[in-house]
């Protein structure tokens, strides 16, 4: 057993002799994160502190409050009216990372496996969308779905202002941001062992299963963990496109700042959303560094 | 290639076509419908006068195809929100940029190279900057800036510049993981070089590390201004009076279509495709060489702000 614990060590020490002795290493000095660091603190965290700070004041009256310890704005989110907003958020964004997977994967693999000279082409047209603006995108998509447009006139589809347009706008506006790290996840595999594997009697459907999709689920699971939670978070998309008929946490969040004035209870939800997303936060984090490490 | 094989890539092939079409022709739609006519009933009661002037709730039916006509652009450039919400915007976003990518630069030369201990707190904060939602920022920094004010009177009351403030938090977040990506994947070497040959740290920085780190300075700056220009949400929350211009286009959206907002819409699109060729070119004339493979992977997702 000791002899097996020290023979890694009498194999590492000849690489670390031989390895080159540096001169020097070239630092920056660390008060050169103090600017952002202050920045952060002032206008990131300072906003936080004030949101959890507002979120247990008590309303007095119309637009007046008293900082306190109230939790009352909790309990009324624990109340089935915002548990099913909740519900419904976390539904649809589950179901927009799903059909985005759908649509995504197969893109991602068709571009590492098929492409060779039109690889980056392709790829690059898949980013531009990226590129242009959040909201053009939203409203050429809703110039599309539009009541009077040729797709509910003539095609019959009108799925305008209803939970399935905001499905159709979730796919549409995160797919790029799905398509990427799988496709990085994709380019990094080997081919070869597809090959192997059909060379020793695996359908390609199984040798698909059991070689490419293993591999490259820690990327889908980071891309689906990426369009996810800001899926979760969204507001223009249920604005726009369900025209308030369907809305997620986010809106109901704005409504209290923009219409209802019940700042407190805005700021719970907020919390409660950011506690919601955590989780899911974590996995990325997690998956994420495990991608990289795998990558490497 | 095997019978079976080619018959699974052209059904890939398929699909790919139509997922590149379910993305491109709604762009493609907005921007021939920029071109479209009045509908024929909105044309009979406006009889005689310019048909781009019809207001926007009289306009009839533009989502099906009336007729040609390029008036749109013209009105779309002269309208009296429009062109001073773009102006306002895209001042905002230059300041922001700029901003946004000094901050990043500096965090991101320092971070690359400390000890991961200590590096770890200011990653957390950076990448929770990154995935709070951005409707939960907006309200925070309404609140924020409206107690603030009332506290410190430094503060700025509602407006481009409380706009700008909050924006530069998550922007400097995207440059700083863009440009500490690159610092990262260049090494070291040739700065030691420059020390062992003399030169001290700051001509080091400016003759060594600031040329080669350019392209990702670049790309973190464009980024920073689209993501500015292009921001809703929280400049929805904390504009106070003042109006950017995807603020007049929401409302446009919200409330009734007109192919003036197409039209609009589509000149930015084009500019904004504009700018990313200019600078794909750009990037790529500048590019140093770094180690193979490394780079072209963590390059692509880094300069989209994906990490």
């Amino acid at each position: 057993m000791a002899v097996a614990e020290k023979t890694p060590e009498v194999a590492a020490a000849p690489a670390a002799a031989t390895r080159r002795k540096r001169s020097f290493r070239p630092r920056y000095p660390a008060w050169l994160t103090a600017p952002s660091l202050l920045y952060y603190v002032i206008f990131f965290l300072g906003p936080m502190a004030i949101l959890v700070a507002f979120s247990l004041a008590v309303q007095q009256g119309f637009g007046s409050l008293r900082y306190g310890f109230d939790t009352s704005q909790y309990h009324q989110i624990a109340t089935s009216l915002y548990l099913n907003i909740f519900e419904r958020t976390l539904v649809m964004a589950s179901v927009g990372t799903l059909l985005t997977i759908v649509v995504g994967y197969p893109i991602a693999y068709w571009m590492a496996r098929y492409l060779t000279t039109y690889k980056m082409l392709a790829l690059l047209l898949i980013v531009v969308p990226f590129w242009t603006s959040f909201l053009i995108r939203t409203y050429a998509l809703k110039i599309i779905l539009d009541p009077n447009g040729y797709l509910a006139r003539d095609v019959g589809v009108n799925i305008m202002y209803t939970k399935y347009a905001v499905g159709v706008g979730l796919v549409y506006n995160y797919l790029p941001l799905f398509i990427l790290p799988v496709f990085a996840s994709l380019e990094r595999m080997d081919w070869t062992l597809i090959e192997a594997a059909t060379d020793l009697g695996a359908r390609p459907f199984t040798a698909f299963r059991e070689i490419t999709l293993r591999l490259t689920l820690p990327g889908v699971v980071t891309g689906a963990l990426l369009v996810f939670i800001p899926m979760t978070g969204e507001y223009i998309i249920p604005n726009i496109l369900s025209g308030g008929n369907y809305e997620f946490v986010g809106n109901v969040i704005g409504d209290q700042f923009n219409q209802a004035q019940n700042q407190p209870f805005g700021s719970a939800l907020s919390i409660a959303l950011m506690a919601a997303l955590s989780v899911f936060v974590i996995a990325y984090i997690l998956f994420a560094t495990k991608e990289e490490q795998f990558g490497a | 290639m095997p019978k079976r094989r080619l018959k699974a890539k052209h059904a890939f092939t398929g699909w790919a076509v139509v997922v590149y079409a379910f993305l491109f022709l709604p762009i493609l739609v907005m921007a021939v419908f920029a071109f479209n006519k009045p509908s024929p009933a909105a044309l009979a009661a406006h009889h005689g006068s310019n048909i781009c002037s019809i207001p926007p709730d009289q306009v009839g039916n533009i989502t099906v195809w009336n007729g040609f006509t390029s008036c749109w652009f013209s009105a779309g450039l002269h309208d009296p929100t429009f062109i001073p919400a773009i102006v306002t915007s895209l001042q905002i976003a230059a300041a922001a940029s700029i901003i946004a990518t000094v901050l990043g630069l500096c965090a991101a030369l320092a971070l690359a190279r400390m000890k991961p201990r200590l590096r770890a707190p200011f990653d957390a904060l950076v990448y929770l900057t990154l995935v709070v939602p951005e409707i939960v920022i907006a309200v925070a920094s309404l609140i924020f800036f409206v107690q603030a004010r009332n506290y410190i009177h430094a503060f700025p009351p509602l407006g481009k510049a409380t706009i700008l403030l909050g924006q530069v938090v998550f922007n400097a977040s995207v440059a700083m993981l863009i440009i500490r990506a690159r610092f990262v994947g260049m090494g070291d070497t040739l700065e030691e070089a420059a020390y062992d040959l003399g030169s001290g740290p700051l001509a080091t920085f400016r003759q060594v590390t600031l040329p080669r780190l350019m392209p990702a300075i670049v790309a973190a700056a464009l980024l920073s201004f689209t993501f500015s220009f292009d921001d809703y949400v929280l400049p929805a929350f904390t504009n106070g009076t003042t109006n950017t211009w995807p603020i007049v286009l929401y409302s446009a959206v919200r409330f009734g279509l007109t192919p003036a907002v197409n039209a609009l819409a589509t000149i930015m699109l084009g500019a904004t495709l504009l700018a990313v060729v200019v600078t794909a070119i750009v990037l790529r004339r500048g590019r140093v060489q770094v180690t193979p493979g490394q780079e072209t992977s963590r390059g692509l997702d880094a300069a989209l702000g994906l990490r």
